[in-house]
């Protein structure tokens, strides 16, 4: 039998978040393909009720403790490095998101394991696995294989299906109890988001800046054909950097998740971190000067063009058709 | 505080990325390089830090094309010493990269009780995994990445991480430590280029002989390539009024107008 496939199962505030589930979707076509058990492992205070949810698994390994809330890194590959020595673990599953980044690289550090970022795609080819990385905001896409199926792989949110790593049976736990040294990084308290004055999550219609937009003076332009159209702007991350737009309105892996049904992706490249947060958009139009805009691979709806160009004619253009 | 920053050049994805004649790296020959932005913040986190809470402020980088313009840049701004490590930076993987300031690190007295090092968060190019968590398990330093806020204090640090949806989190980090920085709290400054240009005069960039890494690349990379164009959008061309036109029509069919 091959090495177990292990995945590091997410939580935020006592819930078990998507990647969790798309990658124990994943897992558990790598598990068939090469002939070996999936494992999960959750850690955190309320992980044994949480457990119940990660049925896709073989077996779940828990560490119900409250000082691995939040943990940081290094504590969490310290049980990580636990479960791989206790199951003989060769392939292990870690969330390309924000709560689990730098998780995977310091298990490559301790163990010597080699690590695979930024993955869109996996399969098994005999007891290898082969896995599809994207790199340089989404412009080249790289094969990488692990030759004996051993090592880390990052999955990107978003690219593996959610529902495939859902179940309602409850898995076989395995509690660990383990001892958790102090750590020099300790949480303290959450910052809630800053509630802006639109919720972009509730609307209709967004009218997305990148940071082809230029010029805090130029954000104008969206406002207009926001206004017109009934919806509101926002933004990817470099445009809220500048400041040209507060938090609230920003999409993507550190912002907001969002599904219009009209995105308009305005000077945004495509890189995979805004694509997370406006991929299940319902018509994703897209307007940039580079033909070869990572964005076009994923919007419904194309222009190579000068979005300072075409904004006010198309602003003109809905004002007149709406009469 | 002792701050170091480390520094990387990416290419520039503005420009168009032609795969190598082996089929698994990049061209060189078509690459243009630009300071990695999540360091830029790193940066500019320091400058802000050293304004704050005093100390000095060290930028280090490989070599790589444009990096002596981005040192100088950074002394402009601040900084208080650069150096550069005269390895090829684009045939190292972030692995090697790590060994290689582990090992600068290491040498005596670099790393103070107040000491901070600042890479960015993650780079574009980052397939090996990121540069501050790999160095921190290397130096037994904590860690903690996607930082966008840094206050000092005797001793630690506070610091603000991102989750999703705006949610952030704050920390506490006892020095020395590695922070993956994503944001300053502020744009990185802009420097005239004229002030550049005395500094380039004035100042000297220091180099660290350091040993290249047996192995610069440690994955099996079977193949890099561009995305092919299957499943690309409908793409809309003409004149901008041709094409606002269809845009109007394209609305008008999802019933928003
Ligand atoms: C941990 C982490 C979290 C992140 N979280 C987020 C997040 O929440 N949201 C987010 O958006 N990003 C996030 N990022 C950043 C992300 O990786 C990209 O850097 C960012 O999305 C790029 O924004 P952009 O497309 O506006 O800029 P760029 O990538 O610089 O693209 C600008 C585009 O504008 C085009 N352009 C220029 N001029 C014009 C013009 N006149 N007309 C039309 N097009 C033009 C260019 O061709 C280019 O494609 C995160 C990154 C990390 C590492």
């Amino acid at each position: 039998m091959a090495n177990p496939i292990l995945v590091l199962a997410e939580q935020l505030r006592g819930e078990i978040s998507d990647i969790t589930f798309e990658m124990l979707g994943v897992g558990r076509a790598l598990a068939s393909a090469v002939g070996a058990p999936l494992y999960a492992v959750l850690l955190g205070s309320e992980a044994a009720p949480l457990a119940a949810k990660l049925g896709k698994a073989d077996k779940v390994f828990v560490a119900d403790n409250p000082q691995l809330n939040l943990a940081p890194a290094a504590t969490v590959t310290a049980v990580l490095k636990t479960v791989i020595d206790q199951s003989q673990a060769g392939l292990v599953l870690v969330g390309c998101t924000n709560v689990s980044l730098g998780i995977g690289s310091t298990l490559a550090a301790q163990t010597g394991l080699p690590l695979v970022n930024f993955c869109r795609a996996a399969r098994a080819d005999g007891s290898a696995i082969q896995l599809t990385s994207q790199l340089f905001g989404g412009k080249i896409l790289s094969d990488v294989k692990l030759p004996d199926g051993r090592g880390i792989a990052c999955l990107y949110p978003g690219a593996f299906p959610a529902d495939d790593g859902k179940s309602d049976q409850a898995p076989p736990v395995e509690k660990l109890d383990l001892p958790v040294e102090a750590p020099k990084v300790t949480f303290k308290q959450y910052i809630e988001p800053e509630t802006g004055d639109v919720d972009i999550t509730k609307q209709n219609i967004l009218v997305g800046v990148g940071r082809g937009i230029q010029s805090q003076d130029n954000v104008q332009l969206a406002e207009d054909l926001a206004q017109v159209l009934g919806g509101a702007v926002c933004a990817s991350r470099p445009v809220i950097d500048q400041g040209w737009q507060p938090l609230s309105r920003q999409v993507g892996k550190s912002g907001m998740t969002v599904k219009p049904r009209v995105y308009f992706a305005l000077g945004i490249s495509g890189a995979p971190e805004h694509w997370e947060g406006m991929q299940n958009s319902l018509c994703i139009i897209a307007v940039n000067t580079d033909p070869k805009a990572p964005i076009f691979d994923g919007a419904h709806i194309g222009v190579v063009g000068d979005v300072l160009e075409l904004l006010p004619v198309l602003t003109d253009k809905v004002k007149a058709r709406k009469g | 505080m002792n701050l170091y920053v480390l520094l990387k050049m990416v290419p520039d994805t503005v420009e168009e990325l032609e795969v190598a004649a082996d089929g698994k790296s990049l061209d060189s020959e078509f690459l243009r390089f630009k300071l990695s932005e999540p360091d830029d913040h790193a940066l500019e986190q320091a400058l802000i830090l050293k304004e704050k809470m005093g100390g000095k402020v060290t930028v280090v980088a490989f070599d790589a094309p444009e990096v002596d313009d981005v040192l100088f840049t950074a002394l402009a701004k601040g900084a208080d010493r650069a150096v550069k490590i005269p390895l090829n930076q684009a045939s190292l993987g972030t692995v090697a990269s790590a060994k290689v300031l582990t090992e600068f690190f290491a040498a005596a007295g670099a790393l103070t009780s107040d000491s901070l090092l600042l890479p960015g968060s993650q780079a574009i190019d980052d397939l090996e995994g990121e540069l501050a968590p790999l160095l921190a398990a290397a130096l037994k330093l904590p860690y903690i990445g996607v930082v966008c806020g840094v206050t000092g204090d005797a001793g630690k640090v506070t610091v603000l991480k991102e989750f999703a949806g705006g949610l952030r989190g704050e920390f506490e980090v006892t020095l020395p430590a590695v922070l993956g920085i994503q944001s300053a709290e502020k744009p990185p400054r802009y420097v005239p280029v004229a002030k550049v240009r005395a500094v380039m005069k004035s100042a000297q960039i220091e180099e660290a002989a350091l040993a290249s890494p047996e192995q610069p690349i440690q994955l099996d990379i079977e193949r890099m390539y561009k995305p092919e164009a299957a499943g690309r959008a409908q793409m809309i061309e003409g004149s901008t009024e041709e094409v606002a036109d269809q845009l109007v029509e394209v609305l008008a069919k999802n019933s928003v107008i």
